[in-house]
This record gives structure tokens, sequence and C-alpha cells, in this order.
């Protein structure tokens, strides 16, 4: 067993091989380039041109009104050093991200290694757990902006099980408000890393599970040494969405916390919004998101050609 | 391995806990959406005499009818427009061997790194000076872009697995590009249009960020809008905003229920691709 599932799909079981089979020359056609076209100007309009205005922008002092602004340099990027609460929403962009991307997806798999087990009600748990993922974000994050408030469902549930000592101010708490978004995160987007589990979990051969059954590997020494390395795709895309979900958070720290208390969960995302829109700070904002931008780059960039050597290594 | 022990009926148990304490919010939720305002008893307590009340109320006050057909309208608008434009592309950039289709897919494909507050705030600039604020044509358009390298990339990923000897026949029979495209090309895509169709409509209806830009202020909110709107002019009357959220979230469940198989299956299958 060498093919991961995708390998399998994407041409090896291709009815004709190109390089085997002779054909007549003339049969190949290709489709016009102008078929790219309605998409490409979309594309351009709304996302490439903006991007590259949006580049320029951050070495100005635009205020996002006055027709008249200058050209800065690289002093939005040297203020940003200099400001305390950038550089503290870039810490809590990190953490937020690096945490979900760890809980949410070990929970994820937990859950999916469950469902995928023998037990009776697999299928309807499996519609359960998930279906959380499908609510608009922003709802489930109202929602437990008042289940977490002082007396919110969460503290009546701990006072109801005797865990008063337990009872908190989540969101007012700048100390605990970063960890009850994660909370947030991880309650709505497990279900979602579940789902991706459970479809490469589904493509680990049952034979190969018993052999090693047979030659007397338990249940974690099967896990570790037979799903695990077949699980590599599933991983790949899990880490990348998780990692990548987690930079560009917006919705759920504004509806949660709006960023405070203070400035305790500000996130790059929600600072760029602010100093945009509230302050007027239009080149310093884009200047930042210029930042996450590269921060998202290099990030996903990096975790792809770790995880794509590591998926060649062990497939 | 198959058989039903001890330890899988632990696990059953264990899991179902699992699974009710992933519900708990939504027991809270729809207990307070049911609660007379005076009702000022612990969330967790059963409501003892349910009304609805606080659902016509939300309704009406937080405009969420016009708010609903809103979403409807521009999800479905740009859904439909961004898999026309992304299968289309797909097609000569998964087939065409030349630099410029390559270059170009890459070109189409560092768009899903692009945080979009990159984009969306210099597009503010833009669609404000079209006059285009305020209006949800301005978030059809806007989807439509914003989609599409998402898509591209499911079509081509599913395309360069597709035998092309099919397109070849129909192109040897006379058919033009276009025709081959629509009566070959594109049913042979259904599967991966079915996902693409899910993760799309999901992304735009969810999306919270880009309406509350470009129509803030204005009276044809989205959903989302509509809803961060209305807590914030009833701060403090839970029960109430309670109902609006049990609103917004009901016509999403029911879609998801009925749909549920094929949903989830898409979710997976369009991203482990």
């Amino acid at each position: 067993m060498t093919l991961a599932p995708h390998e399998q799909l994407k041409g090896h079981d291709r009815p004709l091989d190109a390089k085997r089979v002779p054909r007549i020359r003339q049969a190949r056609t290709t489709p016009p380039w102008w078929f790219a076209l309605p998409a490409l100007l979309l594309f351009a309009f709304v996302v490439l041109v903006p991007s590259a205005r949006g580049v320029y922008y951050a070495f100005t002092d635009w205020d996002g009104l006055d027709p008249h602004f200058s050209f800065v340099g690289l002093d939005n990027f040297s203020d940003m050093l200099r400001d305390a609460d950038a550089t503290q929403a870039l810490w809590h962009t990190l953490l937020i991200a690096v945490a979900i991307t760890v809980i949410q997806n070990a929970v994820g798999l937990v859950l999916a290694l469950g469902v995928n087990s023998a037990i009776k009600s697999r299928n309807m748990l499996r519609v359960f757990l998930f279906a959380p993922a499908v609510i608009t974000p922003i709802v489930t994050a109202y929602l437990w902006r008042n289940l977490l408030g002082p007396d919110g469902a969460v503290n009546s549930m701990l006072g109801a099980i005797g865990l008063n000592g337990w009872e908190q101010d989540w969101l007012g708490d700048p100390d605990l408000a970063l960890w009850a978004i994660v909370g947030v995160i991880v309650w709505q987007f497990a279900g979602y890393s579940m789902v991706i589990f459970l479809a490469g979990l589904q493509s680990v051969p049952r034979e190969i599970h018993e052999a090693a059954a047979i030659d007397g590997a338990g249940p974690v020494r099967r896990f570790w040494s037979v799903t695990r390395p077949l699980l590599a795709p599933a991983f790949t895309i899990n880490l990348m969405l998780s990692i990548i979900g987690g930079i560009k958070l917006f919705d759920q720290v504004y509806a949660l916390t709006g960023g405070g208390p203070g400035h305790a969960t500000d996130t790059l995302s929600t600072l760029i919004y602010k100093d945009a829109f509230t302050l007027g700070e239009f080149g310093y904002s884009i200047a930042l998101a210029v930042v996450l931008t590269i921060i998202v780059a290099v990030v996903s960039t990096g975790q792809y050609l770790m995880l794509s050597r590591n998926e060649r290594a062990t497939s | 391995m198959n058989r039903y022990r001890r330890r899988t009926l632990a696990l059953e148990l264990a899991m179902i806990a699992g699974a009710l304490f992933v519900a708990f919010p939504v027991y809270v939720l729809v207990n307070l959406a049911v609660r007379p305002t005076a009702d000022t008893s612990s969330p967790i307590s059963p409501t003892t005499s349910p009304t609805l009340d606080n659902f016509a109320q939300a309704w009406q006050q937080g405009a969420l009818g016009g708010a609903l057909a809103n979403s409807v309208l521009v999800t479905m608008c740009s859904v439909v427009i961004v898999l026309a434009v992304s299968s289309l592309a797909a097609y000569p950039l998964a087939r065409v061997t030349a630099h410029w289709a390559r270059g170009t897919y890459l070109l189409v494909l560092l768009g899903l790194a692009l945080p979009f507050q990159l984009a969306s705030l210099p597009l503010y600039q833009t669609m404000r000076d079209l006059g285009l604020l305020g209006a949800p044509w301005a978030l059809v358009l806007f989807y439509s872009g914003l989609q599409v390298p998402f898509t591209v990339f499911l079509y081509v990923g599913f395309l360069r697995a597709l035998p092309r000897d099919f397109e070849d026949a129909a192109l040897i029979d006379g058919c033009t590009p276009l025709q081959g495209f629509r009566y070959v090309v594109l049913p042979m895509l259904k599967p991966v249009t079915a996902t693409a169709l899910v993760l799309n409509a999901v992304a735009v209806w969810n999306d919270f960020f880009t309406p509350l830009l470009y129509l803030s202020g204005s009276a044809q909110q989205t959903l989302p809008v509509a809803i961060a709107g209305f807590v914030g002019q009833y701060v403090t009357d839970w029960n109430l905003i309670f109902a609006a959220l049990v609103i917004s979230i009901l016509p999403v469940l029911v879609v998801y229920f009925l749909l549920q198989r094929s949903i989830i299956s898409g979710f997976a299958g369009g991203l482990k691709g």
C-alpha cells in the first residue's frame, strides 16, 4: 500500500496513459484562453488590484478620505514596533492561531477515531458533532458571549455541579478572555476537523489494521504505525486550515469581546478594523494588513513544505 | 474488531456524553429564547411558562425578514456566478500546458493566501467611489471575485484527474469549444460542482466582515450584520437576542439536516483534494 488515496484518483487509473499509447496528434485541441477571462477579471477587480493598492497605501499616511496624502516610506512599519497595541495584537494572533490549531485538531482527531469505531450511534454523532461548524460564526459568538457572562449558563452549570469556586467572568478577565475565545472556536470547529480526519480514516484499509492486530500490535501501536501515516494528507489539510483561519480570525473576537477588556484580546484583524474605521488611520491599518499577509504567507508556505515532505516520507 | 464489546459500550457512552456537551449551548439558547423577560431564574433551569412572543418581536424589530431575503439573494447570485466563471476558467487552466496557463493558475492560487483585510480595505474605497456602498449587488460582485481562487482550485484538481478523451471526441465531431464545455465537460464536473456549491454557499452566507464594511448604515443588511445590529440595540435583553439568534440559525440547520450526508462528504472531499 504505497499510494495515498488522492494519488490513485489523480491519474494512476486514467484509462489511457498518454506516454504509452500512441495517439493521433491532430486529436489534441485545447480550450481557448478566453474561457478564463470572466473569472480573471473578477479576481483582478476584487482581489489582485486592491491587494496591490493596499501594499502601496501601506507606505502612505492616507486617512481613507482626504485626496491629499503623502508617501511616508517605512514609517508605518517602524511605528508598529513602538505601538504596544500592535505588538500585543501580533502576539495574540500567533497565540490564538497556535492554540486553536493544536487543540481543535487534537479534539477533532479523538472525535474522528470515536465515530469511526464500531459504536452504534456513530452516524448520528457525526451529524450532530459537525452541526456547529455550519452555523454562522458571528451567531455562535453572540450565543457564547451570553453563556460565558458572569450570570451565564457556564457559571450556572459550574454552580449546579458544586464547582462554585470555578465561576469566572470568563470574557471580562484579561487573563482568561483569550482562552475563552479559543474554547468557543474549538467548540464550533472541532467537528470540522473531525470530518476531514474521518475522510482520511476511511481510506485506511481494514486488512492492514487486522494484520497488525494479529501480529500483536496494541491499539496505540496500531494508531501510531498504521493509521497515523495514512492520515498524513488529512493532517496537512487540517493544520493548514486551522492555522490560517486562526491568523485571520475576526468575527468571533469582534462579537465575543470586541478586542477587550482593554486590548487584552485584540488580534491583528480587529486592530486593522478599528484603526481603519474608527481611528481613520487607513495607511497604518493597511500596513498592519501587510504584516498579516506576510505572516500568513510565511506560515502557510513553511507548513506546506514541512508537511508535504512528511507526507512523502510516510505514504 | 467488529464485535460489540464492553469497551465499545464505554466508548459509546463517552462519545454521547461528548455530543451532549456540544449540544448544551443549544439547549440554553432555545431555553432562553422561549422565556418571558420577567423570568430571571438560572439559564440552565427549564423555562416554566414558555412563550413565542420573543420570536415575533425579534422578527419585527430586527427587520430579520428583509435581512433573510438579502442573504438568500446575495448567496444565490454569488454562488451561481462564481461556479459559472470558475468552472469555465478551470477548463483551459487544467488542460493547457503552455506557460501562461501555469503562471495564471499560480497567480490565482496566490489569492488563496491573501487575507481578505488587505484587499477589502482598498476595495472599500473603490466601491465608495463607484457609489456601490450599501447595495447588495456590491456584495455579489465582491464574493464572485473573492471565491474564484478557491473554486478554480477545486475544479482544476478535479479536471486534471478526468480523462480528456470525451472532450477530444466531441471536438473532432465538430463541437465548438464552448459546446464541448457545456455538453461534455460540465456534466462530468457534477460531483465537484456539488462540493463547491456547498462550500461557497456556507462561506458567503456566514461572512460578516465584508457586509459589515460595505453595507454599514444602510437598510439593506445581510443576516449576520442584522443580528450584530440587533445585539447592539438590545444589549441586555438576552431573551429577545436569543430569539433572533434562533431565527437566524434555523434555516441553516434545516438545510443542513436535510442534506447532511452530502454536505459532510462535500466538506471532507472538497478539502481533501
